[in-house]
C-alpha cells in the first residue's frame, strides 16, 4: 500500500500540474495495467478494502509477475457514487491506459461501468456486481464485459429447489428494497414455486433500513419458514431484532445476509439460520484452508466474498495472461480466452458460461458456532450443508424461455399467493 | 468603474484560457473540467441567493435532481433528447426545476437567515426522499443509466464537444446572472441583503422580489443538472443527498460569496481536491475538510476576498507609515 | 397467533386507512388499487401487511414508534438546546452521536463493560464538542452562515478520521445479556432494549427539565434562549452557558450513539443519516426548547414508523414533507419562541 501511494505521490511532488496532461507513456509488452474502481473511502469503504485486499494478496503470491508480465496494479476510489465511478474508469482508460478494469461494488456502479467498458473498448471484468442483467438480457451491448463473480439470483434458483426439499410450503420473504433485493428474492421465488412453495408475502423495507419496528410485526404468521436479504448494517440488525419479537420460525437468508463481512459482529441468534453463495469461508478443501489462513494472519479478520472473489479473477486474468507468454491478447481475444478458461479455485471448479457468467458450485450454509482450521477460538462460521455443482445463472431453468421472461423486480415474479 | 472592467476583463481572458488550453490536455481532464463546469452552474445560482440576496440555501441539490431526473427519464422512455430535441429537454428541465422552485418558494421564502437555512434542507430531503423511494419513476437507488449522449450534427459523445457544449452553456448562465445582479432588480435584491426593512419601507415587494429570485435560481439549478446528467450518463439519488447541497453552499463561500466568479473557483478548487488529488493520495478528504475550516475561519470574505483584504493591509500600512513621517517631520 | 375473526372485522379499517391517503401514491405509481383486485402488487402488500392488521399491529406499531422517538429525543434534545443558546445549526451532531458509538466500542473491546461504556463515551464526545465550540466556533462570533460551515467542515473530518481509527467494518454494540431479551404482554413480544430506550429518554428527559427549571445555571439558560443581549445585560455570562450547552448537546448525542449503537449498528454513514432525522424532530418540536423536541421526537418516531408501515414507497417524503409545512406555517416549530 505504502509503495503504491508513494508511486503515486511522486509525480504530484515532481510534475505539479505538468503531470496532469501526462500520460504514461505507450510502453513495452510486458507490463500489465489493471485499473481497479472500489470504494475506499466512504460509507463502503471497508468493502472497498476487502476487495483490493484480495486482488493485492494474489499479486503478492505471484510477485506481481503474470507469466512475465509485470502487472501494474492502479486502485480508483469511486467512493460509493456511481457517478463517480464512472469518471474514474474513464481516468483509468483514457489517462492510464489501462489493459484491463476491474471492480465496481453495487449494482449501480456495475451498470455505470459497463457502457464505459463498451465505450472505451476495454476490458471489464466484474468480480462483484451481481446485477443479473449484465450478463443477460444486456449482454449484447457490453461486448468486453465479462463476470467473474456471480449473478445475483444464481444462488438463489438452487436454494428455492433446496427450500422445497426440506419441506417448507409457505415463505414469507423480506428484502433490502432495489434491484439486488429483487433478484435475489425473486430467484428464490422462481425456483420454490416451479416445485410446489408458495411465496405468501413479500415486504421491502428500504436499502439502509435499521430500525425493522415497523416491518417485523407485519410478518405472515402462517408463513413455514422466513427468506430475507440484508446488506451490510442492515443484516446485523434485522437477525436480532427478529429474534426480539419472539420469532420461532426457521430463517433463510440471501447470500450476503450472513457473508463473511458481517458474520464477525453478529450474535448468537443467527446460528441455525442458512444461506447460499457462490462461496463460504468455512469451505473444507486445501486452498481454501490456506487462503483463509493467509488472508486472515494478514489482515485479521476472516475473508468474505469480497475478497475472495477479487483473488480468484487475479487467478482467473493471470491465467489467460500466462497462456499468451505474457502479452495482453487484445481486449476481444482476452474476453474469448477468458471465458474459454477452466480453472480449480478457491471456491471450486469455476468456468464461464456462453453468456459469460461464471458456472459455479453454489453452497447451502448453515450459520454454527464452532472451531475451524485450528483456529482455537469458538466462532461462527457458515458451515457448508450442501452443495449444487456446477450452477449455471439459469439454475434448472431453460435459458431461452429464462430470458423471455422479463428481470426480477418488484413486480415479477407475481406474488400470486399474496392472499 | 475602471477597476470594475479590469475584473471582467480578467473573468474573460481566464474564460477564452480554459476554452483554448482545456481541449488539449487529457481526456480526463477534460471530463473533471467538464463536469467542474456543470457543476459551477448549480453554485453561481447558489450565489444569487447566498450572496446577493441573503438567503443561504441547504436544498439547491433538489434542482439538479429534477433537471438531472428529467433528462435522464425523458431520454429512456421516450427516448427523448437524444437528437435536436435536447434544446427542449435543456428548456423543460429549466422550467420544471424553476416550478418546483416555485412551490418549494412559497413555503420558505417567508423565512430567513437560520430559519430559512432549515426549511431548505427540509425541502432538499423531500426531493431526496422521492428520488430514493420512488422506484417506478426513479429506478430507486439503481438510479437511471443513460445509454448516450445526444447527437445533433455534431457528436456529444466526443468529450471535447461535450465540453464545449458545457462551456457554452456555462458561459451563458455566467452572462445572464451577471446581468441579472447588476441589473435594478438585482440592485434591489442587495438592497434586500443589507436591509429588508428599509426596502419594504421604500416600497419594494420584497417577498416578490425574493421569490423571483428563488425561482431563477432554482431554472439555473435545473439547466445544471440537465448537463450534469449527461456528463457521467448516470442520475442516481447519490445527486440530490444532502452533502451535494452542501457541496454547492461551500464552494459559493469558498470563492466568495456575492461575486459568482467565485464559486467557479471554489468548484474548480473542491473538484480538483475531491476528483483528482484523490487520485493521488487516500488523505485527501482530510484537505478538503481543512481547506473548509480554515477558509471559514480566516477567510470569511473567501478567495475573492483576498485582494481586497491585501488592499486593505497595504492602505493600513502605507497609513501608518505616513503617521511615522508625520512624527518624525513635526518632532 | 392473532384470533381470524378479529383480523377479519377490523381489516376493512385497516385497508380504509390504507387506502385513502396514499392514493396519490398508487396513482403515481400507474397502479390503482382497489380493493377488488387483489392482483395488483399494492394490494398484494397490504395484504400482506394485513395478515396482521389489527389492534396488536397498531398496539405494536406504537410502542415501535414510541421507543424509535426516545432515541431521537436523545439526539434532537442536545441539538435543540445548541440552536436555542448559539442559534448555531451544528451540522456535526450527527458525527457525535457516531463517534459516541465508536468511542463506546473501544471501551467495551478494552474493558468488556457496557455499563462502563455509556459514560466514558458521552464524556469524551462532550470535551470534543466543548474543544470545538471554545477554539473553532466562538472566534467566529455570532455568523449562523459561517458557523454552520464550520461544523460541515468539521462532519467531513471527523467521518475521516473515524475510517482511520475504527476502520469502515460494521459493528454492533452488544447490551447486557438482560437486555436482549422480550418481555410478554397479552402475546405481545415488546423486546426489553426499546422498554430500555423508552426509559433511558424519560429518565433523561426528566433530569434535563429539572436542571433547566430548578436550578440557577437552568436560569440562566433559559435566559439566554430568551435573549442573549439581556441575559449578558444582567451579568450572566453568556459566553460559559454557550460552553457548557454545547458540551451538554454533544454529551446528548453521542449517548444516543452508544444506545442507539445496539439499535442500528455503527458504521461509516452513520452521522449523515441521523442528522436530517435529527433536523426533523428539532424543526417539529421548535428550536431551542426541551419539551418541543420531546413531542416532535415522538411525532417523528411515529410518522417514521407508520409511515414505513402503511406507505413504504414514499415513507421519507411523508418524514419531510410535514416537516416543510410546519416550517412554513410556523418557522420556529410547534414549541418554538419566536
Amino acid at each position: 500500500m505504502t509503495t503504491t501511494f508513494l508511486r503515486r505521490l511522486g509525480p504530484l511532488l515532481l510534475g505539479g500540474v505538468a503531470a496532469l496532461s501526462l500520460a504514461p507513456a505507450a510502453n513495452a509488452a510486458e507490463e500489465l495495467r489493471i485499473g481497479f474502481v472500489a470504494p475506499t473511502t466512504g460509507i463502503f469503504a471497508q468493502v472497498g478494502k476487502d476487495m483490493v485486499d484480495g486482488f493485492q494478496l494474489y499479486l503478492d503470491d505471484v510477485n506481481s509477475d503474470f507469466g512475465g508480465a509485470k502487472v501494474k496494479f492502479i486502485v480508483e476510489d469511486e467512493q460509493g457514487k456511481p457517478d463517480t465511478a464512472v469518471t474514474r474508469a474513464k481516468k483509468l482508460a483514457l489517462q492510464d491506459k489501462v489493459h484491463l478494469l476491474v471492480g465496481g461494488l453495487l449494482a449501480s456502479s456495475g451498470y455505470a461501468l459497463a457502457p464505459v467498458s463498451t465505450a472505451e473498448k476495454t476490458v471489464y471484468v466484474v468480480p462483484v456486481s451481481a446485477a443479473d442483467d449484465l450478463t443477460q438480457r444486456d449482454l449484447a451491448k457490453y461486448p468486453y464485459l465479462i463476470r467473474t463473480g456471480w449473478s445475483s439470483s444464481q444462488p438463489s434458483h438452487p436454494f428455492g429447489q433446496w427450500a422445497c426439499d426440506q419441506g417448507y410450503k409457505k415463505i414469507a420473504a423480506i428484502g433490502a428494497d432495489y434491484a439486488f433485493g429483487y433478484e435475489v428474492i425473486g430467484g428464490f421465488q422462481r425456483a420454490f414455486e416451479a416445485c410446489g412453495g408458495q411465496i405468501i408475502q413479500k415486504i421491502w423495507p428500504p436499502l439502509g433500513t435499521k430500525d425493522f419496528g415497523p416491518y417485523i410485526p407485519t410478518i405472515r404468521q402462517d408463513a413455514d419458514a422466513i427468506l430475507t436479504l440484508m446488506v451490510g448494517p442492515m443484516s446485523l440488525q434485522f437477525p436480532k431484532q427478529l429474534a426480539a419479537s419472539g420469532n420461532k420460525k426457521p430463517v433463510l437468508g440471501g447470500g450476503t445476509s450472513y457473508d463473511e463481512f458481517v458474520l464477525p459482529s453478529m450474535g448468537d441468534e443467527v446460528i441455525g439460520h442458512v444461506s447460499a453463495l457462490q462461496y463460504s469461508a468455512a469451505l473444507e478443501n486445501p486452498k481454501n484452508e490456506a487462503f483463509v489462513k493467509k488472508y486472515r494472519a494478514k489482515f485479521g479478520k476472516v475473508p468474505s466474498y469480497y475478497s475472495e472473489t477479487n483473488y480468484t479473477s487475479a487467478q482467473m486474468i493471470h491465467e489467460v495472461i500466462k497462456n499468451n507468454k505474457g502479452n495482453f491478447p487484445g481486449a476481444e481475444e482476452f474476453v474469448k480466452q477468458l471465458a474459454a478458461l477452466k480453472l480449480d479455485t478457491i471456491r471450486g471448479p469455476v468456468s464461464i458460461d456462453d453468456m459469460r457468467n461464471p458456472v459455479q458450485n453454489i453452497y447451502i450454509k448453515k450459520v454454527e458456532k464452532k472451531k475451524m482450521f485450528g483456529y482455537d477460538k469458538e466462532e461462527l462460521w457458515n458451515s457448508v450443508i450442501k452443495t449444487y455443482p456446477n450452477v449455471t445463472q439459469f439454475g434448472q431453468f431453460n435459458k431461452e424461455e429464462f430470458l423471455k421472461t422479463p428481470v426480477y423486480s418488484r413486480d415479477f415474479p407475481p406474488c400470486k399467493f399474496c392472499n | 468603474m475602471k477597476s470594475q472592467n479590469i475584473k471582467v476583463l480578467s473573468v474573460v481572458v481566464a474564460l477564452a484560457a480554459i476554452a483554448i488550453i482545456v481541449p488539449n490536455t487529457n481526456s480526463f481532464v477534460i471530463l473533471l473540467m467538464t463536469r467542474a463546469l456543470a457543476f459551477s452552474i448549480l453554485v453561481m445560482s447558489v450565489d444569487v441567493l447566498l450572496g446577493y440576496t441573503g438567503l443561504p440555501s441547504l436544498g439547491q441539490a433538489a434542482y439538479l435532481g429534477v433537471g438531472a431526473y428529467v433528462t435522464a427519464i425523458l431520454a429512456t422512455r421516450y427516448q427523448f433528447g437524444l437528437g435536436y430535441d435536447f434544446w427542449i429537454v435543456a428548456l423543460l428541465g429549466i422550467c420544471f426545476s424553476a416550478a418546483l422552485a416555485a412551490v418549494f418558494g412559497l413555503l420558505a421564502i417567508r423565512a430567513t437567515g437560520v430559519y430559512f437555512l432549515m426549511i431548505t434542507l427540509a425541502l432538499g430531503q423531500c426531493a431526496w426522499g422521492l428520488a430514493y423511494r420512488w422506484n417506478s419513476l426513479t429506478g430507486g437507488d439503481n438510479g437511471i443509466n443513460l445509454r448516450a449522449r445526444p447527437k445533433f450534427g455534431i457528436d456529444l459523445a466526443n468529450e471535447v464537444t461535450f465540453f464545449y457544449l458545457v462551456f457554452g452553456f456555462f458561459a451563458v448562465s455566467l452572462l445572464l446572472m451577471y446581468t441579472l445582479v447588476r441589473s435594478p432588480f438585482g440592485r434591489s435584491l442587495m438592497g434586500i441583503r443589507e436591509r429588508e426593512l428599509r426596502m419594504k419601507i421604500l416600497g419594494y415587494n420584497t417577498w416578490l422580489h425574493k421569490y423571483l429570485a428563488f425561482i431563477i435560481a432554482g431554472g439555473f439549478g435545473g439547466l445544471a443538472g440537465v448537463l450534469w446528467a449527461h456528463t457521467a450518463g448516470i442520475v442516481s439519488p447519490e445527486n440530490v443527498v444532502l452533502t451535494t447541497s452542501v457541496d454547492a453552499l461551500l464552494m459559493a463561500v469558498l470563492g466568495g460569496a456575492g461575486t459568482l466568479v467565485g464559486g467557479v473557483i471554489g468548484a474548480m478548487i473542491v473538484f480538483g481536491l475531491r476528483e483528482y488529488l484523490s487520485t493521488l493520495v487516500p488523505w485527501w478528504q482530510y484537505v478538503l475538510g481543512a481547506v473548509y475550516v480554515l477558509t471559514i475561519l480566516y477567510l470569511p470574505t473567501g478567495l475573492m476576498g483576498i485582494p481586497q483584504r491585501i488592499r486593505q493591509r497595504r492602505t493600513l500600512m502605507g497609513r501608518r507609515d505616513d503617521m511615522k513621517k508625520i512624527a518624525t517631520v513635526t518632532s | 397467533m392473532p384470533p381470524k375473526k378479529t383480523a377479519a372485522q377490523t381489516r376493512p379499517t385497516g385497508y380504509g386507512a390504507a387506502t385513502v391517503t396514499p392514493a396519490t401514491a398508487a396513482i403515481w405509481r400507474g397502479v390503482r388499487c382497489n380493493r377488488g383486485k387483489v392482483s395488483s402488487r399494492r394490494c398484494c402488500d397490504q395484504r400482506g401487511t394485513g395478515g396482521g392488521m389489527n389492534t396488536q399491529f397498531w398496539l405494536i406499531q406504537a410502542f415501535n414508534g414510541i421507543s424509535y422517538g426516545a432515541l431521537l429525543f436523545l439526539v434532537g434534545s442536545g441539538l435543540s438546546l445548541i440552536f436555542g443558546v448559539m442559534r448555531i445549526v451544528n451540522l456535526s451532531h450527527g458525527s457525535y452521536f457516531l463517534l459516541g458509538g465508536y468511542v463506546a466500542l473501544s471501551v467495551i473491546w478494552t474493558t468488556g463493560s457496557w455499563a462502563l461504556a455509556l459514560p466514558v463515551a458521552a464524556l469524551a464526545i462532550a470535551v470534543v464538542g466543548l474543544l470545538m465550540e471554545r477554539i473553532f466556533l466562538r472566534p467566529l462570533g455570532f455568523d449562523p452562515l459561517r458557523q454552520v460551515l464550520l461544523t460541515v467542515g468539521f462532519a467531513f473530518l471527523f467521518q475521516q478520521a473515524a475510517l482511520d481509527i475504527w476502520t469502515g467494518n460494521n459493528f454492533d454494540i452488544n447490551p447486557p445479556e438482560a437486555l436482549t431479551r422480550s418481555i410478554v404482554i397479552g402475546g405481545l413480544y415488546l423486546p426489553l432494549y426499546r422498554v430500555f430506550m423508552i426509559a433511558m429518554a424519560a429518565a433523561i428527559g426528566l433530569a434535563l427539565w429539572l436542571v433547566m427549571e430548578k436550578t440557577r445555571m437552568g436560569a440562566a439558560v433559559r435566559a439566554t434562549v430568551d435573549d442573549a443581549q439581556m441575559a449578558r445585560g444582567v451579568g450572566i455570562d453568556t459566553s460559559r452557558i454557550s460552553m457548557f450547552i454545547f458540551a451538554l448537546g454533544a454529551f446528548l448525542a453521542a449517548l444516543g450513539g452508544v444506545i442507539g449503537g445496539a439499535f442500528l449498528g455503527i458504521y461509516p454513514g452513520l452521522d449523515f443519516e441521523m442528522l436530517p432525522i435529527a433536523f426533523a424532530v428539532v424543526i417539529i418540536g421548535g428550536m431551542g426548547s426541551l419539551g418541543g423536541a420531546a413531542i416532535g421526537a415522538l411525532l417523528v418516531g411515529l410518522a417514521d414508523n407508520f409511515g414505513k408501515a402503511l406507505f413504504p414507497e414514499v415513507s421519507y417524503f411523508t418524514l419531510y414533507a410535514p416537516m416543510a409545512l410546519i416550517l412554513a406555517v410556523k418557522p420556529t416549530g410547534l414549541f418554538g419562541r419566536e
